[in-house]
């Protein structure tokens, strides 16, 4: 990115085809290619039961073929929305070529990928049916075809700095014009249209959004989640690039609380949707992680501290809310009620924060990092050592604090399995909704808190802490807040977290280890998905949750492709993938090259 | 004259290990005067700004606003009712202009963490008036069509407006500007004076570093000189224009024989040696003596420094 021209003049673009064709013949194409990917699904790619999914079957696609059908499908749809054909053409609001462009590679990474997995599996292209060519093929030509659109992207022309070759390759072009990063036109206003038929669009978009990612969730195998990934990840960027996302923006600023309420439900409806407890408690490991990331990111997306020793909050209000809720393990035998132990769960966070907080960040610089860090390392040492025989015995060291009984709320056991209208809970739904329920109040902190003076003067510490002193803001005094208020959430979640699993030991709080939530993942999950947003941290937890859970050959490589992957992003797309409003407002006017910054 | 002074600095001195960068300075601001603070690169004014602001602790002396001493604490000053702004800008780059202008309302509102979070009916009606305010105020500045753009995004010079926008939101009795017209235009610089008057016009004394001398001789009606951390003179405009150490010190001269033209003859010598004409000494003096009266860019300005007759 930063080789562009920094002058402030827009970047001029072109849109000659990368392979030149005449326009109605690469259209044709492109729609016929998709129609014919999409019917290579319903034939066999391999010949054997063997790889997971049965791709065996003629007349109907199954397993992986689904992901490439829905994409061939995609592609065709927007290819015709593209054209500007009736009744389609709000698939592509910002006109272009570039959503088709984007799906014709999601569903070839999709077909290729899945492809390569089986010759792969059983050992060689031999295990390959001719459908398995076919789809190979037709996909290919999907993309060669969608290559023949006219493509909008920036010129090379202008920099003579810059060493980019004369003559730019195909792929040097290709890789111009999918950039991630590059921000769509933003789309004509939309016809305006009645405030229920708004309504109706963003519940539909949720349920939608509820039905992906249940999918996702429930994929079954690796390869298959692999695929969902791959295919989800170029659609949403092609829906982004086709201008969807910033109608969807438009509406959903529109109807701010309506669209607040939606999303609790979707998520809420979820649990209903399950018959197994098996994904149930997938998704109250996301939303423990999502939630805690959540907090970390006042601390860090706000206020600009890095706190490297964040699950250590976490584990405070585990453990407090462990003692005193009447498990046989604890060495206080007191059983305090939900509210009252997640109260002192998040009051024993909160006074941690303060002590670690107080001196250290009257400091400037990294010495808050270090200290966190070391912070972290001491809570897990200490709490295994409280056992009676290394120290005072207070948390059963390494064996931790088991057998928390199950929550009875209003003589509600969570414990149990209820039946409501014909739906069942299971005991994991029960705690999910508990979950929700505190997930609902940090979103709430978060947002609130971050909109107000309070906020206004942590982006400013961020921002430029010499200035925000310089503005009457008491920097130490606003840091604490920041570093207690995080340290405070975390108890809280680690309340229920507590109660969720039952039980409390020292090697859930690490600082990086193969289960998050740990302190590493935590970070990684705020910078993944985007600092300072709220949207960011609960995909950057989930996706950071699900990857690892899924794809069990990653599992020794885990740190390994966790750092590659980080590298990547920032490389790539330093402000994580959902960037923060106040980046999004640079469509205001060219913005000057990245780095400009003084 | 006979008004209370609003700010007074007294023997302020700041050393920064070996070398003393402020020295015994006093300084005396009243309600309803625009104050210049000249002197040559390293002279050590945006030091003293520091030192009056609080980012400095002085190692002597002390700064006493309205009647009680000043604490050497940045937000303290801010509170009591002296804003600044900065020489290399320093706004919140990735805020926008309106919220820029928001922080800067920081300690004129008092709405804690818990009204936030509650959204209460106070809450509300607090937000409602910063924001009317911050809108006021870049109304005054003329951002108003930029408001909801990212300050980093402002060209230079709608950036030093900002700033000055920001610092009048805290509601000040005295605003420190340190070279607000560093790098604009004739056109941007003339605009900054009438602002600067306009804040005055507000009731608000003004404290102004700055090298272009005729933004600061039309501006000021008090001028102080400060040339290697020590005060030269300070008096009106026309004493301090004509005081010759002063000209000797920082203006330079447009004269034959003054103490500009041991340089000049330098600058001819090496051009002689590099095989030049007599025309070289003419243009050099000639530039040298112009800059002096107009001179805004530290390249410029640096032979000034040497000019030093001490
Ligand atoms: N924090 C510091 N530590 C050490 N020396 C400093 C520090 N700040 C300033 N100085 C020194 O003090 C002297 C005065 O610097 P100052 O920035 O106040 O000059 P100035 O008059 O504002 O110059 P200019 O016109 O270039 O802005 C310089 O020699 C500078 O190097
Ligand atoms: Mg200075």
């Amino acid at each position: 990115m930063t080789q562009e021209p920094a002058n402030n003049q827009p970047a001029t673009t072109e849109t000659t085809p990368l392979i030149p064709f005449p326009l109605t013949t690469a259209r044709a194409l492109t729609t016929g290619c998709a129609a014919l990917t999409a019917l290579s699904t319903f034939t066999a790619w391999t010949w054997t039961t063997a790889f997971p999914g049965n791709l065996t079957i003629n007349g109907y696609p199954g397993g992986l073929q689904l992901l490439t059908l829905t994409g061939a499908l995609l592609t065709l749809l927007h290819t015709l929305a593209a054209r500007g054909t009736p009744g389609l053409r709000w698939l592509n609001p910002a006109g272009g070529n570039r959503a088709t462009l984007l799906l014709a590679t999601g569903t070839l990474a999709t077909t290729w990928y899945t492809l390569i997995a089986i010759a792969v599996q059983l050992g060689g292209i031999v295990n390959l049916e001719p459908g398995g060519y076919l789809a190979a093929i037709t996909s290919l030509l999907t993309l060669l075809s969608a290559l023949a659109l006219p493509l909008e992207r920036r010129t090379l022309t202008s920099h003579p700095d810059t060493d980019t070759p004369a003559t730019p390759t195909l792929l040097h072009n290709l890789l111009r014009t999918l950039r991630p990063g590059t921000t769509p036109h933003p789309p004509p206003p939309a016809r305006p249209l009645p405030p229920w038929a708004e309504i109706l669009v963003i519940a539909a978009v949720f349920a939608l959004a509820l039905g992906v990612t249940t999918y996702g969730i429930g994929t079954s195998y690796g390869e298959l989640f692999t695929g969902f990934l791959l295919l989800t990840g170029f659609t949403a960027a092609a829906l982004h690039q086709a201008g969807l996302t910033a109608r969807l923006t438009q509406l959903t600023a529109k109807h701010r609380n309506i669209t607040i309420a939606t999303a609790f439900i979707a998520a809420a409806v979820f649990p209903f949707t399950q018959d197994t407890d098996e994904y149930t408690l997938i998704i109250v490991n996301i939303l423990i992680f999502a939630t805690v990331a959540l907090g970390l990111n006042v601390v860090v997306g706000l206020a600009g501290l890095l706190d490297l020793g964040y699950v250590a909050f976490l584990g405070v209000g585990a453990y407090t809310a462990a003692l005193v809720s009447g498990s046989t393990a604890s060495v206080f035998h007191i059983h305090f009620p939900f509210w009252a132990a997640a109260l002192t769960g998040a009051a024993a966070s909160l006074i941690f924060g303060v002590i670690i907080g107080a001196p250290t960040l009257r400091l400037r610089g990294d010495y808050l990092a270090i200290v966190t860090l070391g912070f972290g390392e001491i809570f897990r040492i200490t709490v295994n050592n409280l056992d009676g025989h290394s120290g005072p015995s207070l948390t059963n060291g390494p064996n931790g604090i088991p057998n928390i009984p199950d929550l009875v709320l209003f003589g509600y056991n969570f414990g149990d399995s209820h039946t409501l209208g014909g739906l069942t809970l299971n005991a994991y739904a029960n705690y999910y909704l508990l979950m929700l329920l505190f997930t609902v109040i940090v979103v709430l902190v978060f947002s609130r808190a971050s909109n107000s003076r309070i906020g206004r003067a942590w982006i400013a510490i961020r921002e430029d802490e010499t200035a925000a002193t310089a503005m009457g803001i008491n920097g130490f005094r606003l840091k604490l807040l920041a570093f207690a208020l995080g340290a405070c959430l975390a108890g809280l979640a680690g309340t229920v977290q507590a109660h969720v699993i039952h039980t409390a030991v020292p090697e859930s709080y690490v600082f990086a280890g193969p289960v998050p939530p740990n302190s590493a993942f935590l970070l990684a999950a705020v910078i993944l998905g985007g600092m300072g947003t709220i949207t960011g941290p609960l995909l950057g937890a989930a996706l950071l949750y699900l990857i690892p859970a899924k794809l069990q050959f990653l599992q020794d490589y885990q740190l390994l492709a966790f750092g590659a992957a980080l590298i990547l992003l920032m490389r790539l797309r330093p402000e994580g993938i959902i960037p923060n409003r106040r980046r999004q407002l640079e469509f205001h006017e060219p913005a000057p090259a990245e780095g400009a910054t003084p | 004259m006979t008004t209370a002074p609003l700010l007074t600095a007294t023997n302020v001195t700041m050393r920064f290990g070996g070398l003393t960068a402020v020295r015994s300075m006093d300084l005396t601001v009243r309600p309803g005067q625009i104050v210049g603070l000249i002197g040559p690169n390293g002279a050590g004014k945006t030091t003293f700004f520091n030192c009056l602001t609080g980012l400095y602790v002085p190692t002597e002396g002390t700064v006493t606003y309205q009647g009680t001493t000043l604490p050497p604490k940045p937000h303290l000053v801010t509170k009591a009712g002296i804003a600044r702004t900065f020489q290399n800008i320093r706004l919140f780059a990735n805020m926008t202009v309106l919220e820029n202008v928001l922080v800067g309302r920081h300690t004129r509102t008092h709405e804690g963490l818990f009204s936030a979070l509650l959204r209460t009916p106070a809450y509300h009606r607090a937000e409602a008036s910063s924001i009317q305010r911050a809108r006021e105020l870049l109304e005054f500045t003329g951002l108003t069509p930029k408001a909801d753009h990212l300050a980093r995004n402002l060209p230079y010079g709608e950036q030093r407006k900002l700033e000055i926008a920001r610092a009048l939101a805290s509601e000040p009795g005295l605003l420190l500007l340190d070279e607000p017209t560093a790098g604009m235009n004739p056109h941007e610089t003339r605009a900054t004076e009438q602002l600067v008057f306009a804040i005055r016009d507000q009731g608000i004394a003004v404290l102004v570093i700055e090298h272009d001398m005729r933004f600061i001789f039309n501006l000021c009606d008090h001028v102080a000189v400060l040339v290697q951390g020590e005060k030269l003179i300070e008096g009106d405009s026309g004493t301090v224009q004509s005081d010759p150490r002063v000209i000797a010190a920082y203006l330079g001269t447009p004269f034959e024989g003054a103490p500009g033209q041991a340089e000049a003859a330098e600058v001819a010598a090496a051009e002689a040696a590099a095989a030049a004409g007599t025309d070289g000494t003419h243009g050099t003096h000639g530039t040298h003596g112009t800059h002096g009266t107009h001179g805004t860019d530290d390249a410029h300005n640096a032979p000034g420094e040497e000019d030093e007759p001490r």
